[in-house]
């Protein structure tokens, strides 16, 4: 038994260390962000007998201020500003202004800090208090468009500064109709291929496995090329007279979700086949010599018996659709942008890891609880496709 | 069985449309991947067709030029670096988890995919984050450990599912008769699970070389990976030499993977015959 344990323990370890400390330490980045109670000790202090409403005494003002200074002096005001800025929008132009005018040193600081209307304004005081706690639901309620009112209940946020909410919403129905677009597709080809004679199937699941072998980048691509004002599929089109005119297919949801319902088709069919592979014609001629119609047979007596693999198929593709990043970046327009594009241009544009870890956790929640539901009912064996 | 023994008209019917059906969904399926390999061999500059001639002067950009040079050798290294530690380590623990007795099997085992789970933007984003402070950001070694993690849970299975044809009486029978452990290994069990493994070594390769997201976020500009520089390039303008790069990964993969698929069902057959 310790044998077998310590075959198991190198890629363990190695997993342990190349994944799960860094989705660990990301996820944590969402709830516990040290930047401002850091940067500002003094003031953390000056506020811990504040009320939480009104402003705060001079003596907080004070302390704000040879916080800033000190922060200038250590040359970490910017960082400061930033973390201040992705709480408080505009502050970051604030704080640095007011720097430069303590720097300057020709009035008492406290009459530089009042002299700012921003440091009097109603909402400062509140979120540079919150920001002294190092352990935060600020980014979290954020990435579902909710924060904390005055009164300490949770609100939404008001609807020009929602964002969230409408991503994952977009998410979702693209998933959705991802999903619903593989099924109508795949279901009929997964019951051709279980019900023609076995060397036929075989070639027709040729056609299955080839796109399913080709990468996503590669058939994103491929899409790319097609999906042109003057590619195949406009050509195809015109030709049909389905369209007048050329459609902008590249940079739109409809582009977005053709490609992607390519690239996921072979992963709700071949849970469905595997499934109606095992089911005996018998069965249905059973059915029939008791007087079934075709239609009752199918319905009554095959269709039961394929909904796990209809399940298992739809349930991960949906669930992939979640985390799409590749084809959305380079296939949808500014509005087809899903959730993980987000997260990467949080990290990669505003460098702002807080919220791109607090959207991967909420993210990470919803799908690990549609695999948890996935491996609950339908169990994991039904990961296996091929 | 598409038709009942006594077949109507409408069921004749119904069985010509799923037909038709069923060839649009073939064809939606297949023209998109085949639609590139003609186009890298267009001469000219677009992607229109027809064709205005057959040239392979997309692929001298491809093979010839000295970026994607690079590009393809970066892919290589991090892909056998990749294949080579997820090989062996996978295969160790898909001996070790084959094992009845194997503590928290039902734990370890989703704890082991958990990497094809999660969104792949939240662990490049995560080993950005993590490889950045241990100084492993913008290394071969820190690629290729993101790569190992993705492409190990592929070889644990593969290998898992030859072992679970494997006679362990064999390892038995070789121990009474005075093999070390080690031994009978390499003389008893590997070869028995041989295919299995090369399928998986197959599959963790493909999987490496495929990988975009975590390069993305872990590679220095001078360790831009084939797939990476197909990114880039599909972002910035399109060049038919992204038709021949994708051509030429289509063809990697697609090998690669009916070879695995091959040998981890000759494995599976080979333990039936003995």
């Amino acid at each position: 038994r310790l044998r077998s344990l310590t075959l198991a323990a190198p890629l363990l370890v190695l997993l342990a260390l190349s994944f799960g400390i860094p989705i660990v330490l990301l996820l944590s980045r969402a709830v516990y962000d040290p930047t401002i109670a850091d940067a500002l000790p003094q003031t953390s202090q000056a506020l811990r007998g504040w009320n939480g409403t009104g402003l705060p005494d001079d003596a907080a003002f004070l302390a704000l201020a040879a916080d800033l200074r000190s922060n200038q002096a250590k040359g970490t005001a910017y960082e400061l500003a930033k973390s201040l800025n992705a709480r408080l929008p505009g502050a970051r132009s604030q704080v640095l202004k007011t720097v430069r005018q303590l720097e300057a040193a020709d009035r008492p600081p406290l009459e530089v800090m009042k002299a700012v209307p921003f440091w009097s304004a109603p909402g400062t005081w509140p979120v540079i208090e919150s920001g002294t706690h190092s352990v935060t639901s600020f980014y979290l309620l954020s990435a579902l468009d909710l924060r904390w009112n005055a009164d300490g209940g949770i609100e939404r946020v008001p609807p020009e500064q929602a964002i969230f909410v409408q991503v994952f919403m977009r998410t979702f129905l693209v998933a959705a109709a991802v999903t619903l677009a593989t099924l109508v597709l795949g279901f009929p080809l997964a019951y051709l291929i279980a019900s023609v004679p076995k060397g036929l199937a075989a070639i027709l699941i040729v056609a299955v496995l080839l796109p399913f072998w080709t990468s996503i980048l590669v058939r994103t691509a491929a899409w790319t090329v097609l999906l042109q004002k003057f590619g195949l599929v406009n050509d195809l089109l015109l030709w049909l007279g389905v369209a007048d005119d050329r459609l902008d297919l590249m940079y739109s949801r409809i582009g977005l979700i053709i490609a992607m319902t390519h690239i996921q088709l072979p992963f709700t069919l071949l849970p469905i086949y595997s499934v109606m592979r095992t089911i005996q014609p018998s069965q249905m001629k059973a059915a029939y010599s008791l007087g079934a119609k075709p239609f009752t047979a199918f319905r009554r007596v095959y269709l039961p018996q394929v909904f796990p693999g209809v399940m298992a198929g739809c349930l991960l593709t949906f669930i992939l659709c979640l985390g799409y990043y590749i084809t959305p970046a380079l296939i949808g327009g500014a509005s087809d942008q899903l959730i993980s594009n987000f997260i990467a241009s949080y990290v990669n544009v505003e460098l702002n890891w807080e919220m791109a870890a607090a959207l991967s956790f909420i993210l990470l929640v919803f799908t690990l609880a549609l695999f948890g539901i996935f491996a609950r009912i339908l169990g994991l064996d039904r990961l296996k496709l091929v | 069985m598409l038709l009942s023994p006594y077949p109507t008209t409408g069921e004749r019917i119904r069985s010509t449309l799923l037909w038709l059906w069923c060839g649009m969904v073939i064809l939606f399926l297949l023209v998109p991947i085949l639609i590139p390999v003609p186009l890298s061999f267009n001469s000219g500059a677009f992607f229109i067709f027809p064709l205005e001639g057959i040239s392979t002067r997309w692929y001298e950009v491809v093979l010839g030029t000295q970026r994607w040079q690079a590009a393809i050798g970066n892919s290589l290294v991090v892909a056998f670096g990749t294949t080579l530690i997820a090989t062996i380590l996978g295969t160790l623990t898909a001996i070790a988890l084959s094992d009845e007795k194997f503590p928290g099997r039902r734990i370890v085992m989703p704890l082991l995919l958990s990497p094809l789970i999660v969104p792949v933007v939240i662990t490049a984003v995560g080993s950005y984050l993590f490889y950045a402070r241990v100084g492993l950001a913008s290394t071969y070694a820190g690629i290729i450990l993101a790569h190992t993690a993705l492409a190990s849970p592929f070889v644990v299975v593969t290998v898992g599912a030859s072992l679970s044809g494997f006679d362990r009486n064999l390892m038995r029978a070789a121990a009474i008769s005075g093999a070390r452990p080690i031994t009978s290994f390499f003389r008893v069990m590997l070869p028995l699970i041989l295919p299995g493994v090369l399928s998986g070594a197959a599959f963790a390769f493909v999987t490496s070389f495929d990988e975009v997201v975590v390069v993305q976020f872990l590679a220095s500009a001078n360790q831009r990976t084939m797939p990476l520089e197909m990114f880039i390039g599909l972002r910035e303008k399109l060049s038919p030499a992204i038709t021949a790069a994708a051509t030429l990964m289509m063809a990697l993969s697609i090998v690669l993977l009916v070879v695995a698929n091959v040998l981890a069902r000759r494995g599976k057959q080979r333990q039936r015959i003995d």
